[in-house]
């Protein structure tokens, strides 16, 4: 009874797919330090990259201005692309004059950028380097955050990928639940299964390093986000194996997701109600008083996140919406299919992007609401469409029962307020 | 290498597009890898442009890198002038197209396009957003420009305005109704809203308007040599500027004329007898440094206050500003390091601040009062209202805008020293103010926790039917409540403790918060 039912009319797992190339209208994956350097508290993101890295991390960081914020650009220079030999001296003394600045840092990530990538600075071997020399205090890891080979919260994925490797090996039988949530979130989670009576559970990433936890044979993992591909294979060379379940968005969604778990740990029906009933209930109440201005309207999707396919899940089966379009900048059948599995066929499912065509497609369809980036958003509005942008979903707590009704409200919210506007003359 | 955090300015390619973005009937090819799109967003959300910027990316990506980039950039510009249908292109590298060498310059000029092909060279890793747009106007003007008759009224351009310039679209404004007023038409404004067709006419004019140097000097500087044009040199911000400035047209436009000071109040508002405590107030300029040095002049000679650090972020702009700094008997401070601006301002300790974005953060961090006088700005700073800088209007602006933080420094001062009292107490905020003014968050508990059970989040006691003796939250759920962010919490916590008493519950568990958050959900 935990388990959600099929569409009647089949899912989306064998629809076929609009596979575009063309201009992409997408961050690329530094934008991931954004919320990734707030969960991690020791850890210190340098790019290497140029001054247009520099500017769409303060651009994608906005009002979030700190004192002493974790993350910075050693921005390449004239001289920098003349040499190779140097650029491994430079990205020595950088990090130096970086970590006697920030002496609280533990974990410090090299981020590769398009022109690190194209000029081909090995910063793998920086890391090593650098690693061998700051041990036992500091950790040196390196991932691309590149445009060239990451799309927005790809960069997370290829953070976290990188770590896998480096944690230690354990035997322990173990759930490993992977990807950056807001704490209230994580906390709101760890009570749930907890409560169920699954006690060994980490999380990656912690939010320091020396709570992290391993990984060996006996570990299975949850995602918790659906743009984990890269971790999701470099978890399984390690031995660890995947538990595929919906997103937990909605109260299906965390149902599934909490029922996947619960199942593969030897959790009763019995007790999986007694914990699940009333967040239930409530998840449900919520979703069906925040979604009341989504019923039978239509969405469409532009591709960012790669949230898109379970948040389609979540607002037409929850709270009756009619998807058009699902784009999603990659789409992982072993990670996605559960949730195309459950959303109803009918839906244009479109991977990758390109830009004039879709929005071409947009303005044909003229949803009830377009979701898409800051870039489109204004835009749009401006030709009359109703348009939520998809970067918020990224930072706001969504996942969850607690959440399943602010979830609903970030979509029902702008349809309320084009309702409330009159900005007409009265007569 | 160098360690960067936040940057004043972009990358020059960015400066392009201020320029395409500003423009109408121009597109601009961009080769340029997955991501570079971000920039959009500049223009759609601080500028809240209801369009998107007329460029077009190529997108490559890994895969790509090889030979086939090349071929991904001529799509990109076939596709381009097809939708698009432009009068003219430009087409540049951003800086990892720069690194693969594919020339869009040369490639889109063999295309065979039927329009003008205006290729930028742009050296990323060199030069920056403000050389960007000037470099990309001066190539526009250079190669659209057409020889011909100067009008028969006397004529000027205005250079310089761009998409997201400084108050760029009320300072046009401003100045084309001050020239109107001394009986000099506009010609053409470049290149805010100018088509090419429109850059085509600029030499019909008698003489030019540079009203931003940063980013219309080698435009201005080629017409002069090229078609004959003077141009101006003086900013007409503040008062003093702006009639300097007129003298200037006079002397550019060969006749007398005659300045309506009829709407210009800042004289009398600095010298009546409440302004007296700004007198010798401290301040600190940042900023670009045409707009610091106008303001210089401002500060001291129309505010009386006393300068006590000058800088700029932009090198361009290094030497008239030092020249300058020399005479204000202030050490000038050029740098594009916020962290050095940072340390400058804590040596210097002024009164105000008056700089970019960055200055109001680093005073925000200070507890040092700020007005924004100079891009790069905030959304904020892109104001719905009519505020320009510049003119006597613009003068009218900045005496409100340089004593209002100052007013509620004033205020805070109060508060601070009046902590203890009643009527004064922390959270009580500024009296003009309907929002409450936040508490600095010095630790990781902003909850205001200390305040007594008894008082709300803002501080008011609770109305007697509200302040149910037996509601009580129970500790975890005190500490639940504490997750949610400082600026929500306060109606969280209310809403918890309405919906409590309704319910006549009288001990709020993490259950009851998540009970009420489900009964409120919008």
């Amino acid at each position: 009874m935990n388990a959600p039912l099929a569409p009647a009319n089949g899912g989306c797992r064998t629809a076929p797919v609009l596979k575009e190339r063309g201009q992409r209208e997408v961050f690329c994956g530094l934008t991931g330090i954004i919320w990734l350097h707030r969960k991690m508290q020791d850890a210190f993101f340098l790019v290497v990259g140029s001054r247009t890295c520099a500017h769409l991390l303060q651009s994608a960081a906005g009002v979030m201005i700190f004192a002493e914020p974790r993350f910075g650009t050693a921005i390449l220079e004239e001289t920098d692309l003349a040499g190779m030999a140097d650029a491994q001296v430079e990205i020595d003394r950088v990090v130096e004059q970086l970590l006697a600045r920030r002496p609280d840092i533990r974990q410090l990530f090299l981020v590769g950028s398009c022109p690190s990538e194209v000029i081909k600075i090995d910063l793998h071997k920086a890391a090593e380097r650098l690693s061998a020399k700051h041990a036992p205090h500091v950790r040196i890891l390196n991932y691309s955050g590149s445009g060239i080979e990451t799309t927005f919260t790809e960069g997370e994925d290829a953070a976290l990928a990188c770590m896998v490797p480096v944690l230690p090996e354990t035997d322990a039988r173990q759930l490993l639940v992977v990807g950056a949530l807001p704490d209230v979130v994580e906390d709101q989670m760890l009570g749930l299964l907890k409560a169920m009576g699954i006690e060994t559970v980490t999380c990656l990433p912690a939010q320091r390093i020396d709570g992290e936890t391993g990984v060996g044979p006996n570990t299975v993992f949850a995602l918790a986000q659906p743009f984990l591909g890269e971790t999701h294979a470099a978890l399984e060379r390690r031995g660890a194996r995947h538990l595929p379940a919906p997103m937990p968005f909605g109260d299906e969604g965390t149902t599934a997701w909490l029922h996947a778990i619960a199942t593969e740990f030897g959790v009763s029906e019995e007790v999986f109600a007694a914990v699940t009933d009333a967040p239930r209930a409530r998840a449900r109440k919520a979703i069906a008083q925040a979604s009341e201005h989504l019923r039978g309207k239509s969405i469409f999707f532009f591709p960012d996140s790669q949230l898109e396919i379970p948040l389609a899940r979540f607002l037409t089966r929850e709270c009756g919406m009619t998807a058009i379009e699902v784009g999603s900048p990659y789409i992982h059948d072993a990670i996605h299919g559960p949730d195309l599995d459950l959303l109803p066929a009918g839906p244009q499912i479109s991977e990758g992007q390109d830009v004039e065509k879709q929005l071409d497609r947009a303005r044909a369809a003229r949803a009830d609401l377009t979701v898409c980036g800051l870039g489109l958003a204004n835009p749009l509005e401006a030709e009359g469409l109703a348009t939520k942008w998809a970067i918020e979903l990224v930072f706001t707590p969504v996942h969850f029962y607690e959440q399943a009704g602010d979830l609903a409200g970030l979509f029902s919210r702008p349809l309320r307020r084009k309702s409330l506007l009159k900005l007409e003359a009265a007569e | 290498m160098k360690l960067t955090v936040w940057t004043y300015e972009g990358p020059p390619h960015v400066g392009a597009m201020r320029v395409a973005t500003a423009m109408k009937g121009l597109h601009y090819v961009l080769h340029a890898p997955q991501g570079d799109t971000y920039a959009d967003l500049l223009f759609t959300m601080i500028e809240r442009r209801n369009h998107r910027p007329p460029v077009s990316y190529t997108t490559f990506q890994a895969r790509d890198l090889g030979a086939d980039t090349a071929n991904l950039f001529k799509t990109a510009c076939k596709e381009a002038v097809e939708r698009f249908d432009p009068q003219a292109i430009i087409v540049g590298a951003s800086c990892t197209a720069e690194l693969i060498q594919d020339d869009p310059g040369g490639m889109a000029e063999t295309m065979d396009l039927g329009i003008p092909v205006i290729p930028l060279e742009l050296p990323s890793y060199q030069r920056k957003e403000n050389f960007g747009a000037d470099e990309t106007l001066f190539q526009i003007v250079r190669t659209l420009a057409q020889p011909q008759e100067r009008t028969s009224r006397i004529s000027c351009n205005i250079l310089g305005p761009t998409a997201l310039g400084f108050r760029a679209r009320d300072n046009v404004e401003e100045i084309t109704g001050l020239l109107s007023e001394l009986g000099v038409q506009v010609n053409v404004v470049a290149p805010l809203n100018a088509t090419p067709a429109d850059i085509a006419r600029l030499p019909a004019a008698h003489f030019n308007v540079l009203l931003y140097p940063e980013t219309g000097e080698a435009a201005a500087r080629w017409l002069e040599k090229t078609h004959d044009q003077s141009y101006t040199s003086v900013l007409p911000i503040g008062v003093g500027g702006t009639r300097d400035f007129i003298a200037e047209i006079a002397r550019l436009s060969g006749k007398p004329v005659a300045r309506d000071e009829s709407r210009l109040r800042l004289p009398w508002w600095s010298s009546s007898v409440d302004s007296t405590y700004l007198t010798g107030k401290r301040v600190f300029l940042f900023g670009d440094g045409s707009h610091v040095m106008a303001m210089a002049r401002v500060a001291r000679d129309e505010m009386g206050f006393e300068v006590v650090g000058m800088g700029c972020y932009n090198r361009e702009m290094a030497r008239p500003l030092r020249a300058m700094a020399k005479d204000y008997g202030v050490a000038p401070l050029i740098t594009d390091d916020y962290l050095e601006v940072e340390a400058a301002i804590e040596a210097a300790a002024p009164e105000m601040i008056l700089g970019t974005q960055m200055e109001r953060h680093i005073g925000k961090r200070l507890g040092i009062p700020c007005a924004v006088i100079s891009a790069p700005v905030h959304v904020q700073d892109f104001p719905a209202r009519y505020s320009p800088v510049m003119g006597f209007e613009g003068a009218n602006v900045l005496f409100d805008t340089l004593i209002h933080p100052l007013v509620m420094g004033l205020e805070e001062h109060l508060l601070a020293m009046f902590r203890e009292d009643f009527e004064f107490h922390d959270a009580a905020g500024p009296s003009h103010h309907g929002a409450k003014a936040q508490a600095r968050v010095d630790s990781a508990d902003a909850s205001g926790g200390s305040l007594p059970a008894k008082m709300k989040d803002n501080g008011v006691p609770l109305p007697d039917a509200v302040t149910d003796e037996n509601v009580v939250w129970l500790s975890d759920a005190e500490r639940e409540l504490k997750k949610i962010p400082f600026f929500v919490r306060g109606k969280a916590r209310r809403n918890t403790e309405t919906f409590a008493i309704e319910k006549g519950i009288n001990q709020i568990s993490v259950e009851t918060l998540y009970e009420a958050k489900a009964h409120y959900a919008r």
